[in-house]
């Protein structure tokens, strides 16, 4: 049973052996046990895998949470202040009763893990873990899958019919040393809609993931902001299940943040489904992003789009990994993936592993990865018309995001979103 | 309004002098024509002027009302109220017509210390002056010359043109890729635009736009200087006999 007594177990080996699960015996306990399990087996990630080579997971897999300084965004008032909306507030990965809106909302049931999984029997029960397993193969995810076995709390959403509004889930970030766990799960039932709002940078350390069950002709809507915090690090995961004619948007916005892995996979498996996942990240300085999706197409006549825009400045890194795999059968395929960066300065950089993988014949697949530079002739043409040079570079910058930008379908978000990019952009033109 | 003094210019690029001592005056309220043979400095000159990047003035100056502009960011030189029509627009995606006009004309004014165009008034203006040049609100819509087809462009030109009201105009072969009627539409808007504080530099190969747009001085350019200077017959001197025939004589 034992390994042998004298080998040296690497800091994550250790860290994994240490693991312990919260006690009790309920639905969730189990799930968490298998969790723990298929995290055991595959490993916490290490720079040599291969879906980490653009970005060290040390400071994700470590034991401690790296100390984060707090960020102080000033008068600034909250994203999404603007939005009719139902605030769900997390401090440090703890629900905030006081500052959180009543969770009853007509046509949704909205609960907390923690509470959800206490009882005996809970819907949840046949869908917690479920799609983050599935998403561990062919891609092992360890981030997701100790998320699962160690997540303190989360929320459970299940649409049942109209909702009237968007529910935000708001995560602030108060403590310097703070690791925060959440596991969130959405499903919906056939035909209904739900837009989620999420923003906040939430801990020092946040490891979250978001299941998806879209059933039948659903529609979900995702948008978010990931914070401003500078020290604040972030492995995220999104699994998202599709039917038949149903679909997913997704939008990110990321500003600011040393390190942010951001990971979605996306299942289609009912024909005629759409799946648009969009990003668009500002890194200044110290400042590394990583967009990991994996869109697979199981059935016929889906669309998928990935469009990931960067603006990288003053040695800020980022990272695209992109992949559509279209199995045999999943025939009139749309894919499309598009994954760009602006290097606003030679210091920055982005890399980007753009993939396709098809085994259908009759599908229609396309892809494209570029880094530039501001254009010259177009900033030319901005100051000859008395532009200057700085907001001239600006309104190139935000011409450059706006495809992604424009993948938000809601005008309202839409317009929330650029102007935090705008800001964001005005404050660093001094 | 616009003197230029023995300019002497080198392309960066090629370590190549392309302007060899250009002087020349234009007045408030005239329009001066440069014509020339093709690589003979007229575009390098309208760039030099504009403060585009990549030249290297090594002699000479030139004044926008006395003060010297080449020492300026092309931004300072459009609040100044130097204008250059480009021969080929730049098409921006991503950024709207609107904003873009809009940004321009702002970014003037603050330069100038003037208050902003409220939202309201910006909105009349450019309804008013996109109409006598054609463009439709699906123009003003589209981001900056995206899809635009080579007329839509240069009306697009006149229209920031109208907007941004400059003191002096530089058109650099604002004819080129027109047809008749979209000349003709250009040539008008041009035309409305000529006043008596305003001063305009119509750089053309040909002599046809000046049918449209009459010139009071024609200059014409060779080998980065300009070597002959006369009233609008030169122009037509030129249409008869061709380039050749004036170099040699000059020469």
């Amino acid at each position: 049973m034992m390994a042998a007594p004298q080998a040296k177990l690497s800091a994550n080996q250790e860290r994994l052996a240490a693991l312990q699960l919260p006690e009790g015996a309920t639905w969730a306990t189990a799930a968490r046990g298998a969790a723990l399990d298929r995290l055991r087996a595959m490993g916490l990630p290490e720079r040599r895998d291969e879906y980490w080579k653009f970005t060290r997971p040390d400071s994700l897999t470590q034991a401690e949470a790296p100390h984060a300084a707090l960020f102080d965004s000033g008068a600034e008032p909250e994203v999404f202040d603007t939005v009719d909306r139902l605030r769900i507030v997390f401090v440090d990965g703890v629900f905030d009763a006081d500052a959180s809106d009543d969770l009853s909302l007509e046509g949704v049931r909205i609960e907390r893990l923690a509470e959800a999984g206490q009882s005996d029997i809970h819907w949840a029960k046949d869908t917690y873990g479920v799609l983050e397993e599935r998403g561990q193969n062919p891609v092992a995810r360890p981030l997701a899958a100790l998320n699962t076995a160690l997540a303190t709390d989360g929320v459970l959403i299940h649409v049942t019919g109209a909702v009237s509004k968007p529910i935000n889930l708001i995560y602030i970030h108060k403590s310097e040393t703070s690791d925060a766990i959440l596991h969130n799960l959405v499903k919906l039932d056939k035909g209904t809609e739900l837009t989620v709002l999420e923003n906040g940078p939430a801990a020092a350390r946040f490891n979250k993931v978001m299941e998806v069950e879209v059933a039948d002709g659903a529609s979900f809507h995702h948008v978010r902001t990931q914070g401003r915090d500078h020290e604040r690090r972030a492995a995220t995961h999104i699994f998202a299940r599709l039917g038949k004619e149903s679909a997913f948007k997704s939008f990110t916005m990321t500003a600011n943040g040393v390190m942010t892995r951001n990971e979605c996979v996306i299942e289609l498996t009912g024909d005629d489904a759409i799946a648009h996942v969009a990003g668009a990240a500002m890194g200044d300085g110290d400042f590394h992003q990583d967009d990991t999706v994996f869109i697979t197409h199981d059935a016929e006549r889906c669309e998928s789009r990935q469009v990931f825009k960067k603006v990288l400045r003053n040695g800020a890194t980022g990272v695209f990994q992109g992949k559509i795999l279209v199995k045999a059968g999943a025939q009139k395929t749309d894919g499309y993936q598009i994954s760009q960066s602006l290097l606003l300065d030679g210091d920055s950089q982005f890399l980007a592993k753009p993939e396709l993988e098809i085994y259908a014949d009759d599908v229609a697949c396309s892809h494209g990865s570029t880094s530039g530079a501001i254009d010259e002739d177009a900033l030319y043409y901005l100051r000859a018309r008395g532009v200057p040079k700085a907001i001239a570079t600006d309104l190139l910058t935000l011409a450059f995001l706006a495809e992604a930008v424009e993948e938000i379908e809601d005008e309202g978000l839409r317009e929330e979103i650029n102007s935090r990019l705008v800001g964001w952009l005005e404050r660093r033109r001094g | 309004m616009l003197e230029i003094k023995n300019l002497h210019v080198d392309l960066e690029e090629e370590d190549k002098t392309i302007l060899k001592g250009v002087n020349l005056t234009v007045e408030a309220g005239k329009v001066h024509a440069i014509m020339g043979p093709n690589g003979s400095g007229k575009s390098t000159l309208s760039y030099v002027l504009s403060g585009r990047d990549g030249y290297t003035v090594t002699e000479g100056s030139a004044t926008l009302e006395g003060e010297n502009i080449l020492e300026l960011e092309p931004e300072e030189r459009a609040a100044a109220g130097l204008f250059l029509a480009f021969q080929y627009p730049v098409e921006i995606p991503g950024v709207g017509n609107m904003t873009f006009l809009r940004t321009a004309m702002n970014a003037q004014r603050k330069a100038r210390g003037q208050d902003e165009i409220s939202a309201a008034d910006f909105l009349k203006l450019v309804r008013e002056k996109a109409k006598t040049l054609k463009i439709d609100a699906d123009m003003l819509k589209r981001p900056v010359n995206v899809g635009f087809s080579g007329g839509e462009k240069k009306r697009n030109e006149i229209l920031q043109m109208a907007m941004l009201e400059p003191k002096m105009c530089i058109l650099d072969e604002t004819d080129s890729g027109l047809d008749v009627d979209a000349m003709k539409l250009v040539a008008e808007g041009v035309n409305a635009l000529r006043s008596e504080g305003r001063g305009f530099l119509v750089i053309t190969h040909y002599q046809r736009l000046l049918d449209h747009i009459k010139p009071d001085v024609v200059h014409i350019m060779s080998d980065g200087r300009i070597v002959k200077t006369g009233g609008p017959d030169l122009a037509l001197e030129v249409e008869q006999n061709g380039y050749a025939d004036i170099l040699s004589e000059v020469a």
